[in-house]
């Protein structure tokens, strides 16, 4: 048996976000605030920086809108110059819209796939849902959970801290069953 | 009262009565847990799949025969199959104006109807594509769309609006797909954390280990909200595409600006015309009244009055330029249209488009369900009339009489037709069956109580 952290229930958003403010405040670093939909100010609340994820989009459609334009000059006016009804090989206002969907389609990819990978997913073995309780946070359970790699964890202390925070149900994470 | 403060009371009773998270969540993963499904189910299910089997064998026979078995002929080189293209692509645009631009404008009443239309997008893109694969002929050849090295050395011309097309529709589907998915994932941990056995495997290999933490909802919400702002431009892009395929083409009746918007305009409002169809239908067998509420279907009919008055000014704007140009053969085909040999065509236009939403203007036809039922049908068929009214009516008659033709559909044309909605339904009813037919982590968001400063005191 290891011990992986510990959770504890809170009654509605508007308490969540006041726990993440201390929980944050006491020095805790590894630690999330789980909620059935996303809660507006909840990444003040929690400290957390602006998502690197518009970046990595920003990249991805540049590289599609890129890869758009050079296909088609390449094929047009390089690989197999073509003469269509007198139109010019280099004819790049006829470009603007095949290099406009691929930007589109890259920047989509780019917003999924980035989304998966800075949200660490697919991951279907997290401790927290070692908890049974846990399981409700989809419907309509509001929880934080500190982790145990956390610089500053100790349990009985943690456990003491969320309880002054109105944390209930408190519960350590094992993988006993 | 005010116009402001009526809306305001309005946006509060969209969720009515003593809801909360548990009974939202209650209500709608409830549908697909069904231990019975309901009767209704089976028979629509039923009849979806006799309609799947003509669309498979006329299909095939197709595959096998060539088009020859179509309707279509010299100067009609267009027919049926390009008509229901443009009105099943058209259709898929109102679930994505219903989920992007809506959530851009932060119109949270969206979240009642958005996944219902994101579906109804999918399925209708999967059905406008079947007839661009199929109308080729040689069908086994259609990977040459594809800008793929051949033994050949030869290229699609990237110059030309049917590849534009090409591209915009193949992106449209996979930006639509990646949409849905993304808004599926929390709604898909729920199902998870509430199955047993099998389908807690299934439901959670999909839901991706989904544990809705604030460290992942940072990042998913910044995904979510980007994949809005990029299909915004995007859908506007598609429809104003398809417009391009006649356009950028010489023939009196196509070679006109105003298709673009035009375009976009019929299809926000065909599409919103199906969405209402489905969800009235959907909220009657489902008993989801309280969720996807009357509120919510005059707010739809709202947008058809808009989109249905641009489609009427559009259609008076082409007759007013085809005389001030003084071209007589522009002058002609808009003439042809109202008084040719296809008038019925062009009456049905104006009276499914252009008289029919003008009910809307009064509060009491915009929560009158049976007429609402009615008109989203009527929306449908006019819509499918505009297009025949484009490609039809406007090829038989070209320049020359001595090129004129007359064109009549065959029973292969009618019978894909009919087939794309068996392919249709049948997706559209697995989707009601085995996923939430309301996104449930959106839904919660109208809730109040969603609000960290609800019940906050106003000092």
């Amino acid at each position: 048996m290891s011990k992986y952290g510990v959770i504890a229930k809170f009654d509605n958003p508007q308490s969540l976000v006041h726990a993440a403010e201390k929980v944050s405040d006491e020095g805790f670093t590894k630690f999330d605030c789980h909620s059935p939909f996303p809660i507006h100010g909840m990444d003040d609340a929690m400290g957390l920086k602006r998502s690197k994820l518009g970046y990595v989009i920003g990249v991805m459609g540049l590289t599609g809108a890129l890869f758009g334009f050079g296909l088609q000059t390449w094929i047009h006016s390089i690989e197999y110059p073509m003469n269509i009804s007198g139109k010019p090989y280099f004819a790049y206002p006829a470009y603007a819209i095949i290099t406009f969907e691929l930007m589109v389609l890259f920047s989509a990819f780019g917003a999924v796939f980035g989304m998966m990978f800075f949200n660490r997913i697919p991951r279907f073995h997290h401790p927290v849902f070692y908890s049974e309780k846990f399981s409700d946070v989809s419907s309509d359970a509001f929880y934080v959970s500190i982790e145990i790699d956390d610089p500053k964890y100790d349990e009985s202390g943690v456990i003491d801290f969320l309880k002054n925070i109105g944390g209930t149900e408190i519960e350590v994470l094992t993988d006993e069953n | 009262m005010s116009i402001k403060s009526k809306a305001l009371i309005r946006a509060e009773k969209l969720l009515p009565g003593n809801q909360d998270f548990t009974s939202i969540t209650e209500d709608i993963a409830g549908v697909p847990e069904q231990k019975k499904t309901p009767i209704q189910w089976w028979l629509l299910f039923g009849f979806s799949l006799s309609l799947l089997s003509i669309f498979v064998g006329s299909v095939g026979f197709l595959i096998w025969e060539g088009t020859g078995i179509w309707g279509i002929n010299n100067p009609v080189f267009w027919g049926w199959a390009i008509i229901n293209f443009v009105w099943w692509v058209g259709i898929g645009h109102a679930g994505t104006l219903i989920s992007a631009i809506l959530h851009l404008f932060r119109q949270n009443w969206r979240n009642a109807i958005n996944r219902f239309a994101e579906t109804m997008t999918l399925f209708a893109v999967i059905c406008a594509l079947v007839f661009p694969g199929i109308h080729v002929g040689r069908i086994w050849v259609a990977y040459w769309f594809l800008p793929l090295p051949n033994q050949m050395g030869m290229w699609p011309n990237m110059r030309s609006p049917l590849i534009w097309d090409f591209f915009a529709v193949f992106t449209y589907f996979t930006v639509s797909l990646l949409f849905w998915y993304t808004g599926l994932i929390p709604d898909l941990a729920t199902l998870r954390d509430r199955a047993k056995g099998l389908k807690k495997k299934v439901y959670g290999f999909f839901a991706l280990g989904w544990r809705g933490g604030n460290r992942q909802w940072q990042h998913y919400e910044l995904a979510y909200l980007v994949l809005a702002g990029i299909s915004t431009p995007l859908v506007l892009s598609v429809h104003s595409v398809v417009s391009s395929d006649f356009a950028t083409s010489v023939i009196p009746g196509w070679h006109t600006t105003i298709f673009p918007p035009y375009f976009v305009a019929g299809a926000i409002y065909s599409g919103f015309g199906m969405v209402m169809t489905l969800s009235i239908i959907a909220r009657k067998v489902y008993n989801l009244g309280h969720i996807i509420t009357v509120e919510h279907l005059d707010k739809m009919a709202q947008i058809m009055l808009l989109t249905g008055c641009m489609v009427g000014y559009a259609y008076s704007m082409e007759f007013f330029v085809a005389w001030y140009s003084g071209n007589p053969y522009e002058s002609f085909a808009f003439v042809n249209r109202a008084l040719g040999p296809y008038w019925w065509g062009y009456w049905a236009m104006i009276f499914c488009n252009v008289v029919v939403p003008q009910f809307f203007w009064f509060e009491k036809y915009r929560r009158h369900i049976p007429f609402l039922f009615i008109t989203s049908i009527l929306v449908n068929i006019g819509m499918w009339f505009e297009r025949f009214v484009i490609v039809v009516i406007t090829l038989h008659r070209d320049f020359m009489p001595g090129a004129w033709a007359m064109y009549n559909p065959t029973m292969w044309d009618v019978a894909i037709y009919l087939g794309t909605f068996g392919l249709f339904f049948t997706g559209f009813l697995l989707f009601l069956r085995f996923l939430p037919m309301v996104s449930i982590a959106e839904a919660k968001l109208v809730l109040p109580e969603s609000d960290p400063h609800h019940g906050d005191s106003h000092e």
